[in-house]
């Protein structure tokens, strides 16, 4: 009987891989746990073991292609026959309707990919006009090249935390830093999140300048007291003889199917601290110019990242010395008819609720704020003066939600120009879910966004 | 060290440096029972011993951080009395020109790195400063001080085992006064040898004696020459005695009266060293006289500074947030 064995799924947010190395051969006998190939991600490099008995058929990927989708058959071993008592359904048929449920899953997924890429793209073209010389990168080579510039640039800069120097990063922002400036600059911390932040804080009130890598945002809530109590608040209450240049940097929100312990964007949580200064980017631009302004900064700045974003692929110029300001939002796309203001991954969602709102003749203003404190009021009450109307999106609980904060300025500070009351969006008040379905209906989507267009402009 | 320990100039400034602490803490009980120092206010009377010992054998450039009873700490470092009280009663004058208060409190020129108000939150940070020294290889130690208390929150650990990990140059220093808060060390942990909690991170301790000045000195030249060969942390247990409350607000029902006065009688760093100068070096009672006027005028000097001294500027409360 002949099986076909997938390209696998490696990690939450895989949707591709590179197949790196075949360790068999057409012929060859393999056993349950046997290696047969090295799989690579844009995260990591994998062992793919065999969990079937037999003879390898035909190897239908070749070693060193690029961009295999998950699911995709990427070779046939044929396996010995197992009695009908084994097995209430014939092997065969379990494994072609689960192919064939898989394979128009996966092409569902990647006709929306590529929708989204294609946007992605598109928009970050039509809003940087003043670029000559583009090329693609990614988020997380921004932020990897943001890194070593500056760590190249100044020798007080150092990165610390779990799994930065040998294993290359958990998400391997940090790739290649330990070859390039050694393990006295990059330091692989033991798992101890409470204890170096606060090593982390101390250094840099002798003025060192740490990059804290969080693994996750999640795992700094281990750590919450030293960013609040110490990096935050020391500056003030030392009467500005103590100063704290660090940066604590790391995936935020929502990645892919982790459920509630790893999926929290914490935007609202540290924007509330006086001390801090709160950086979530969308683009790749602005990761690569808001993480170099962080790491110059001479205050303690969260700079929050996210998972799915890291791949993202967007138009950019590369410039040492292109950096952005903290602090300032930015038009990605100009309108008359409603403000949408959003941050991070909520950008994405926007842009694609500005693309359909534009079909249906609603001219809406997407506003990426970029930087969560402060908060650039200046651009939203501008833009809210000239559209009349306004609603935020984010991924943060709906409590207390910088969205909620922004509503209540627009409402102080342009109630007359108010056509409609503000709407956030957010994500769902409950802690996020595991199955998918429901994990789904947690988050933002781009259909809630364009409904609440709809009602704060009467559609 | 031993001779220096023995000559009389050395002894006579450790026995006015303790006293100095003493008097001056006891004036600031006394200004926060007049209402002029307010919230909480950490009294360091019976521990002087400790930090005076260790501060005369520090090196220029090295560092102490502590925790929210940092009076002593701040004074044996060579920080000005009057801008310590200053701060204290939240006058402009201050260290952190009133912001800060009694439990923070910072000297970037004296090295200083606070006074913080999260027990053990000092430990990882201090730990961090000595990261810093040894990034810089500038050669100098950083002295964490906290309590057996404090010995019991879980970043110490964590900070311990990257301690000896790095091999960083860090004394701990566990001020070890029998109670956190109102608990006594018997009531709170497992084991109450605090120099031993260190072995499971191969990191050498010693229990001292921290009600003598000498042996503090003589101990921690040991444990500083030990981190400034490169072997990493050291850890000293100080066992000593607070006279006062945990803070101004504690009725201190923990503990009998005879308690306190067996320590006081018997244990006192600042009488015992006083006996001893007289005994061994024929110090006249006006000397110790002299001494005390001079450190009553200093004090009270300190105390009039900071009552006379102006509250901040109201534009204070937004300056400092951020630098620029």
């Amino acid at each position: 009987m002949k099986v076909n064995i997938l390209m696998p799924s490696l990690s939450p947010t895989m949707e591709e891989g590179s197949l790196a190395k075949w360790y068999v051969k057409p012929g060859d006998r393999v056993q349950p746990g046997d290696i047969l190939a090295d799989i690579e991600t844009d995260k990591a490099l994998m062992e793919y073991e065999s969990v079937e008995e037999g003879v390898v058929l035909e190897l239908s990927i070749a070693e060193g292609s690029e961009n295999v989708k998950i699911n995709t058959p990427i070779a046939v071993i044929e396996v010995e026959s197992i009695s009908q008592n084994d097995s209430e359904i014939p092997p065969n048929d379990l494994i072609k309707d689960t192919q064939d449920d898989t394979k128009t899953a996966y092409e569902d997924q990647d006709i929306n990919n590529n929708e989204k890429k294609q946007l992605i793209s598109n928009e970050i073209t039509h809003s940087e006009l003043t670029e000559v010389n583009t090329n693609n990168i990614t988020v997380r080579e921004a932020l990897n090249h943001a890194m070593a510039e500056e760590m190249r640039r100044d020798e007080n800069v150092f990165i610390m935390g779990e799994e930065v120097g040998e294993y290359q990063g958990a998400y391997k922002v940090s790739q290649g830093l330990l070859e390039e400036f050694g393990p006295s600059r990059v330091i692989d911390t033991p798992i101890t999140e409470h204890g170096f932040t606060g090593l982390g804080v101390g250094a840099a009130f002798t003025g060192l300048r740490p990059i804290v890598e969080f693994m996750t945002f999640n795992f700094a809530l281990q750590a919450i007291d030293q960013i609040i109590n110490s990096a935050a608040k020391t500056h003030y209450m030392s009467g500005g003889q103590i100063t704290c240049p660090i940066v604590f940097r790391g995936p935020n929100g929502a990645a892919a199917r982790v459920a509630a312990q790893h999926s929290q964007d914490f935007s609202s949580l540290y924007a509330s601290i006086p001390g801090l200064k709160v950086i979530q980017p969308f683009s790749a631009a602005d990761a690569k110019g808001l993480l170099k302004s962080a790491i110059r900064d001479n205050n303690p700045v969260i700079f929050l990242e996210n998972e799915i974003l890291y791949g993202k692929s967007f138009s950019a110029e590369e410039n040492e010395e292109d950096l952005e300001p903290i602090g300032k939002a930015k038009i990605l796309k100009t309108g008359s008819d409603v403000t949408i203001v959003s941050y991070g991954i909520g950008v994405m969602h926007a842009l694609e609720a500005e693309l359909k709102l534009n079909d249906m003749g609603i001219k809406a203003e997407v506003i990426d704020l970029r930087t969560i404190r402060p908060i650039d009021f200046d651009m939203i009450i501008g833009s809210v003066k000239k559209t009349n109307r306004c609603i935020t999106v984010e991924e943060s609980f709906p409590v207390c939600s910088v969205g909620s904060y922004i509503a209540s300025q627009i409402m102080v500070k342009a109630f007359d120009h108010l056509d409609a009351p503000v709407i956030s969006c957010t994500g769902k008040d409950v802690p996020m879910p595991y199955a998918e379905n429901l994990e789904k209906a947690a988050l933002i989507t781009t259909d809630e966004i364009i409904s609440s267009v709809k009602e704060v402009i009467y559609f | 060290m031993k001779k220096i320990l023995e000559e009389e100039k050395t002894l006579i400034s450790l026995y006015k440096k303790m006293l100095l602490i003493r008097r001056f803490e006891e004036k600031a009980g006394q200004l926060y029972g007049m209402g002029q120092i307010g919230g909480f206010c950490h009294l360091y009377i019976g521990q002087e011993a400790i930090v005076v010992g260790i501060d005369s054998i520090t090196k220029n450039g090295d560092q102490t951080i502590t925790s929210y009873r940092d009076h002593g700490h701040m004074l044996a470092c060579g920080m000005d009395p009057k801008k310590v009280m200053a701060e204290l009663t939240g006058k402009a004058t201050g260290y952190s020109k009133g912001k800060g208060g009694s439990m923070h409190m910072f000297s970037k020129s004296k090295h200083f790195y606070g006074g913080h108000g999260i027990v053990a939150a000092q430990v990882p940070l201090g730990t961090g400063i000595a990261f810093a020294n040894k990034y810089k290889k500038n050669g100098n130690i950083c002295f964490t001080y906290f309590g057996e208390g404090a010995a019991n929150q879980g970043q110490v650990y964590e900070a311990f085992n990257m301690a000896s990990l790095w091999k960083l140059p860090v004394v701990f220093v566990i001020e070890n006064n029998q109670y956190a808060m109102g608990t006594s060390i018997e009531r709170s942990s497992s084991t109450d040898a605090m120099h031993a909690r260190g072995i499971a991170f191969n990191i050498p301790g010693k229990e001292v004696n921290g009600m003598d000045v000498r042996e503090v000195a003589k101990e921690s030249l040991k444990a500083s020459a030990h981190c400034r060969s490169g072997k990493g942390p050291y850890i000293l247990e100080m066992k000593t005695y607070r006279y006062r409350g945990h803070s101004m607000s504690d009725p201190a029902k923990y503990r009998t009266r005879e308690e306190v006065q067996k320590i006081k009688e018997e244990k006192d760093p600042i009488d015992n060293l006083r006996d001893l100068l007289i005994k061994n070096h024929n110090i006249i009672e006006k000397k110790f006289k002299d001494i005390d006027k001079e450190v009553k005028m200093s004090v009270t000097e300190a105390a009039n500074f900071a009552v006379e001294s102006p509250e901040p500027d109201i534009s204070e409360l937004w300056t400092d947030v951020y630098t620029n």
